[in-house]
Formats: structure tokens, C-alpha cells, sequence
């Protein structure tokens, strides 16, 4: 083959030629820094500055952290371990854990249930948020609140089983009446369950054993980062569909129903969280036949709920304005009825466009989880401002305990920042 | 032609039975307003199983309209439509039913972007017909082939070319087994390669005596497979007749305007 080549060409090249380097000013790291850093000799003073500034903070936060004190009982000890040398008083985070993660009065013998309830939850999560995993373990996500429940309130097992039992009943009532019309099967099996569970309070308090498996905890007695995840994890779960609802019932073609979803939506963004958060703790007892006790949790999970479902509704709104009008067409014109239209067709895009500001609002609302120490809760920042630095021992230790909370909820924010960007990039199809 | 009035006699049964047997669908003096704007006016059509009727007329004259009006994606004032012999009314139910009965291409495709070519036509079937899913995915698979892409059921509709997305549009209205198809200029969005392609489908699904309304200004596509070509102008039917008939002889001035403006260049 080359020969023949060599005859019918005048010139052929039979080896290739070394290749050069580029001159040194044009590769590797002296190209990037020129490139990027030192462009022009603005560009160059700029880098100089910032580069000072780093250098200024880390010469002083590396020491502090690394000469910092892990296994003191006090801050006074801790000063005389430092003996007036910098360094940090982490001592505090080590000594006082579990009231950070758990709360003061969560009795120490059950911090396992808890610590179950957040493994378990992972497991409960998974097949939601990785949905190629088989859907049978849907089943699991299904029983966790139950499950969750009884392992940080403990009680009677009663109190779960006939809260399933009851959500249950209001399922086959709704799914008896359905067919019928919506509305009937909606209210039928709201009211059956509700009824249900009215009737099952008394079979409750009269079957309850006196010493039940789980020891009960009061709800007073949850705290710490604890509380900041229970009132999270649930409230970003039901904050959720219901702001799906909220959002659907804002196009709605019925006026009533618009019109509910509109007022709520705009009477809720329209009043501060802490607002919100003071009428739980007090107005709502005025409105409450006298001897009624109303769990304060609960009274916090509704109003964090509201709160948080009337932006999310927003969010899913502009989602599902974003959808070109011939999708809602063409599913119409294949005669697929309203819920089916909405649950495969419309919403899964729409949520797919609000996943950024959806994950916006959850992260929001973590964080505002902490909000509840201003009504004397004492979730991480409660705890830490109460009895942490009231305490003789801890009087003063800023920095290390706020960076403490700072850290505990970046991992759980970045976390599910994270989960969104791959969430994104899982649901690309339109290949635009 | 001779019976196209529905009897309004007492003996409704046979009567109804007789008409759904030729008749696809009636409207008799249909009205529709936007708002204060007369849209459509005193629509009368009738149009026989197995009939091609292509609807042409300047823009803005109510073609679209007209054909949504039939499966009810507008809902119209005033007037009768009959659709396989059910009166369309305001009822949910019967809108469905006619719909699941009347399959439909647009403009723009409007696949769903999130599902796969074969979801896209596995979707209905299996949610309004309630078909077994297998059994779906075969008939999917059929019309497919049929519209010659069966090698992209698995790719997303991003992923393929307009023509291809307009067949595979095609494709879906076909597996909910349509007995009438609405088309609203189905090539008026591709390139003129691509048209030849989607046509070529359509003139298929013609020959196979398919009842077909098709807004399209494929005057080429009349004269080959319509058996009436309808011209509307300013909400009104101004003229229906035979191709040949039609092209060659149109009788009222606007037909003659219109034609002499779409067929000069
Ligand atoms: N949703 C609407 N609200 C108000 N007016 C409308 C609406 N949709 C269409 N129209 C008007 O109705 C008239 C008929 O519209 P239509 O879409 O049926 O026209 P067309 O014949 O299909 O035109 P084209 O060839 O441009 O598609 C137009 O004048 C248009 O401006
Ligand atoms: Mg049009």
C-alpha cells in the first residue's frame, strides 16, 4: 500500500514531526493565571486584594480551629487550657451533643428512637426521590409517619394504628363514593375518617396499658436539632401536594374554589412567619373549646405548612404557566379527563420547571424551623440560646456553638441542594 | 346527501342508527362568539363516514375554530354538533367520550415532551381505554411502523426532526383508533422535505377510508385525496365543492381572489 503510494506521490512524509511545545507563556498553570487572575492590571490588583483578605482570615480561623479545645467541662477550663494562646472552645459542642441534637428534657435512655426514626427515614425517602428503585418500597414510605411517630412519642401503638386504620377508612369511603361525583367521595371520606378517628379516641384511652411498649415523651420534651428536622421533614412533605392543590385551584374554572386558593395564597405571603408563629402559640387557644389540648407541635407544623404551601403554590404556578396551552390541548383531545391530564401529563412537567424554586422554598423553610425558638420552643437555636449559653459553664461561647448549628444545617441544605441538580439533570429530556 | 338532516320523528332509534351508519358528523346552524367577536357564523356541514374534507381560507377566517369546535376544545353557542351520532353537549362525560373518538394533529405536534415516542402513544390507549399495557404497546408499535419510524419508539420527541414528531403525532391520534381525524395545518410548521413525508402518511390514512377534516393550504394534497374542498372567509363557509370543480371553477369572487393569491407564487 505505501509503496504504491511512494510512486504515484511526489512527496510523501514517512514519519511524523516531534511536536513543540507551546511556549511557556501559553500552557499549563502560568496560561491559567495570566488568563484568569492577571488579565489586565486592574484584574491584577484585584487578585493581589483578595488574595490578602484570604490569607488575613485564614491566618486567623486555621489556628483558632486547629488549636481548639475538645474535652473541657467549662469555658473557664478551657481558658486555662489556652492559656491565653488562640483557639477555639469546641468543648461545648462535645460536651453538650446530645442536648443540641435532641433538647434538655428528651430522657437520655431514649435518644436511640429518635436516631431510628432519622435512619428509617432514609429508607422512606429513597424510593420518592430515586424513583427507579422498585416501587413496592413505596409501601415502607407509606407506614414511616406511623412508624416515626410512635418511635419519638412513644405511647400506645394504638395511637398510630388507628390513624392509619382511619386514613384507611377515609380511602374506601372516597374510592366507594368517587365514581358518583368527586366532591361526595372527597367529603364522604374526609368524614368517615374523621369520625373514625373521634370513635377511636375512646377506644384508645380505655385500652391504652398503663406501661406501654415505647415510653411516652411529651411533646414539651422534644428539642434541639431534633425538632428542627421533625418540623422540616413534615412540613416540606405536606406543605407540597398541598400546594399543588392550592395552585391547581388557583385555575380553576369554578369561582369559589379560585377564589379560596387566591385569598389564601395572598393572605398568607402577605403576613410574616413569626406572625404566624405567635398566633399558634397563643390565639389559637382562644379559639378552642376550653380543655381542649391542642399539641403546640401540631399547632406549629399547620401554620409552618400554610406558610410555606402558598409559596410553593406560587412556585408550581409559574411552572404550569410556563407549559405551552397545546399540552393542555393535546391531552384533552385525547380524551384523557382532568386528573389524568394533570397527573401525567401537566403537573410532571410543571414540577419539573418549579424543582429550583421548590427546593428554594424547602430549603427557606428549614431554615425557618428555627424560628420557633422566638415561642419558647427550644429547637437548635433555642436550645443553644436558652439553657446552653444561660448556663454558668458556657457562659460566652458564641462562635463555636452558632458555627456548630451553621454547619448541622448546611450538610442537611446542601444536601438537598445537591439532590435538585441531579434531580435536574435526570428528569432532561426535551433535549432543547 | 339526499338524507343528511337527522329525522326528528318519533321513531328516533332507527333513525339515529341509519344516520351514525353514513353520517360522521352534523352541524347544523352553529355560532360562536369570543367575547363580542362573531367568530363563526351559521356553520352548517355534514360530512359522510369515510369523506376527505379539506377546509382552506385566508387567515383569521375561523378554520381552526371550526375544527376545535368539533371536539369540543371550543365550546360554541349556538348550534347543533353531532359527532358519531352523540350530541356534543356541556356534559364532562360526552366531551370525553367524543374526544376518545376523534383523534387530532396540530400545528405544533404537542407531544408530550416528557414521555418517550412509544409512552406518547401508549398513553391514552392505556388510561382512557383502559387496554392492557402490552397490548398498547403493540398497537403502538403498529402505527409506528406504519408512519415509518418504528426505530424511535424509544427516544424522546426532542430528539427527532418535525416531520418525524408530526408523524409520530399522527401516530398517537391513530392508536386511540379514531374513526374521524381533525388535522390543523399539520405541515404549515416544517420545512418543505418534511412535508412531503407527513403528507405521504396522510395521503395513506386517506386511501384506508379514514374520515378526515383537514385545514391545510397543500392545495396539491385537495386535488389528490379531498372528495370536498370547503373555502371559508370571515367565520362563514362561502364555498364547498369537488376539487376539479373547485380549483378550476370557483364560483365566488373571494374563492377566485384567494385561489389567484395561493396558487400565484
Ligand atoms: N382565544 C381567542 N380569543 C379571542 N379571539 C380569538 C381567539 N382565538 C382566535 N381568535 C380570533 O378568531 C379568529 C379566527 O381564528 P382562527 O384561529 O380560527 O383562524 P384560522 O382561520 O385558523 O387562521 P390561521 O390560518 O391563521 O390559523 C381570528 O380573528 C382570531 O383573532
Ligand atoms: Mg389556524
Amino acid at each position: 500500500m505505501s509503496d504504491t503510494h511512494a510512486h504515484s506521490v511526489a512527496f510523501v512524509r514517512t514519519e511524523t514531526l516531534p511536536q513543540l511545545p507551546p511556549p511557556v507563556g501559553e500552557r499549563g498553570a502560568v496560561k491559567w493565571m495570566r488568563e484568569n487572575l492577571f488579565s489586565t492590571i486592574p484584574n491584577g490588583i484585584l487578585t493581589l486584594v483578595a488574595l490578602y483578605v484570604i490569607y488575613r482570615f485564614a491566618a486567623f480561623a486555621l489556628p483558632w480551629i486547629a488549636n481548639g479545645i475538645w474535652n473541657t467541662d467549662s469555658l473557664a477550663e478551657c481558658r486555662e487550657v489556652l492559656d491565653g494562646t488562640t483557639g477555639a472552645c469546641f468543648s461545648v459542642i462535645s460536651e453538650r451533643w446530645n442536648q443540641l441534637l435532641f433538647g434538655f428534657s428528651y430522657p437520655s435512655e431514649l435518644y436511640w428512637r429518635p436516631a431510628l426514626a432519622f435512619v428509617l427515614l432514609f429508607f422512606a425517602a429513597a424510593p420518592v426521590m430515586f424513583f427507579d428503585l422498585p416501587r413496592k418500597l413505596l409501601i415502607f414510605t407509606a407506614l414511616y409517619p406511623f412508624i416515626a411517630f410512635w418511635l419519638i412519642w412513644g405511647g400506645t401503638i394504638l395511637t398510630p394504628l388507628f390513624a392509619l386504620v382511619g386514613i384507611v377508612v377515609g380511602y374506601l369511603v372516597y374510592s366507594r363514593y368517587v365514581r358518583d361525583s368527586f366532591a361526595m367521595g372527597f367529603f364522604g371520606g374526609v368524614l368517615a375518617a374523621l369520625i373514625f378517628w373521634w370513635l377511636s379516641g375512646y377506644v384508645t384511652a380505655a385500652l391504652a396499658p398503663e406501661e406501654p411498649f415505647l415510653e411516652a415523651v411529651q411533646s414539651r420534651d422534644m428539642g434541639g436539632f431534633m425538632l428542627n428536622m421533625i418540623l422540616g421533614v413534615v412540613c416540606v412533605s405536606l406543605s407540597l401536594p398541598l400546594g399543588i392543590v392550592l395552585a391547581l385551584g388557583r385555575q380553576s374554572s369554578m369561582p369559589i374554589i379560585k377564589w379560596i386558593c387566591v385569598i389564601f395564597i395572598e393572605f398568607i405571603r402577605g403576613v410574616p412567619l413569626i406572625t404566624l408563629l405567635f398566633v399558634a402559640n397563643v390565639v389559637l387557644a382562644y379559639f378552642l373549646p376550653p380543655g381542649t389540648t391542642f399539641d403546640l407541635i401540631l399547632r406549629v407544623i399547620i401554620m409552618i405548612t400554610m406558610f410555606s404551601s402558598a409559596y410553593i403554590a406560587e412556585v408550581i404556578r409559574g411552572g404550569l404557566a410556563a407549559l405551552p396551552k397545546g399540552q393542555y390541548e393535546a391531552a384533552d383531545s385525547l380524551g384523557l379527563d382532568y386528573a389524568q391530564a394533570m397527573r401525567l401529563i401537566i403537573l410532571p412537567q410543571a414540577l419539573k420547571i418549579s424543582i429550583p424554586g421548590i427546593v428554594n422554598v424547602a430549603v427557606g423553610l428549614f431554615k425557618d424551623t428555627t424560628l420557633v425558638s422566638v415561642i419558647s420552643m427550644f429547637d437548635l437555636v433555642g436550645m443553644i440560646r436558652g439553657p446552653i449559653l444561660s448556663s454558668t459553664d458556657w457562659n460566652g461561647v458564641y462562635w463555636e456553638l452558632f458555627m456548630a448549628a451553621s454547619v448541622l444545617f448546611f450538610v442537611v441544605c446542601y444536601g438537598i441542594s445537591q439532590y435538585s441538580q441531579w434531580l435536574e439533570r435526570r428528569l432532561a429530556t426535551d433535549h432543547r | 346527501m339526499a338524507e343528511t338532516q337527522p329525522s326528528m320523528d318519533t321513531n328516533v332509534d332507527t333513525s339515529q342508527m341509519q344516520v351514525s351508519d353514513e353520517v360522521a358528523i352534523t352541524i347544523e346552524g352553529m355560532n360562536k362568539w369570543y367575547g363580542a367577536f362573531h367568530v363563526l357564523r351559521d356553520i352548517n356541514l355534514t360530512v359522510n363516514r369515510g369523506e376527505r374534507i379539506v377546509i382552506c381560507g385566508p387567515s383569521g377566517s375561523g378554520k381552526s375554530t371550526l375544527i376545535r369546535c368539533i371536539n369540543a376544545l371550543e365550546e360554541h353557542q349556538q348550534g347543533k354538533i353531532t359527532v358519531d351520532g352523540t350530541l356534543l353537549s356541556s356534559d364532562l362525560k360526552n366531551i370525553d367520550k367524543i374526544r376518545s373518538e376523534v383523534g387530532m394533529c396540530f400545528q405544533h405536534f404537542n407531544l408530550f415532551p416528557h414521555l418517550t415516542i412509544l409512552e406518547n402513544c401508549t398513553l391514552a390507549p392505556i388510561w382512557v381505554r383502559k387496554t392492557p399495557k402490552k397490548e398498547a404497546e403493540e398497537t403502538a408499535m403498529h402505527f409506528l411502523e406504519k408512519v415509518k419510524i418504528p426505530d424511535q419508539a424509544n427516544k424522546y420527541p426532542g430528539q427527532l426532526s418535525g416531520g418525524q414528531q408530526q408523524r409520530v403525532a399522527i401516530a398517537r391520534s391513530l392508536c386511540m383508533r379514531p374513526r374521524i381525524m381533525l388535522f390543523d395545518e399539520p405541515t404549515s410548521a416544517l420545512d418543505p422535505e418534511m412535508i412531503k413525508e407527513v403528507l405521504d402518511t396522510m395521503i395513506e390514512l386517506a386511501e384506508e377510508g379514514m374520515t378526515m377534516l383537514c385545514v391545510t393550504h397543500e392545495m396539491g394534497f385537495a386535488r389528490q385525496v379531498a372528495n370536498r374542498v370547503i373555502f371559508m372567509d370571515q367565520g362563514q363557509i362561502v364555498e364547498q365543492n369537488e376539487p376539479e370543480e373547485f380549483f378550476n371553477n370557483p364560483k365566488s369572487e373571494r374563492t377566485q381572489l384567494f385561489l389567484s393569491q395561493i396558487l400565484g407564487h
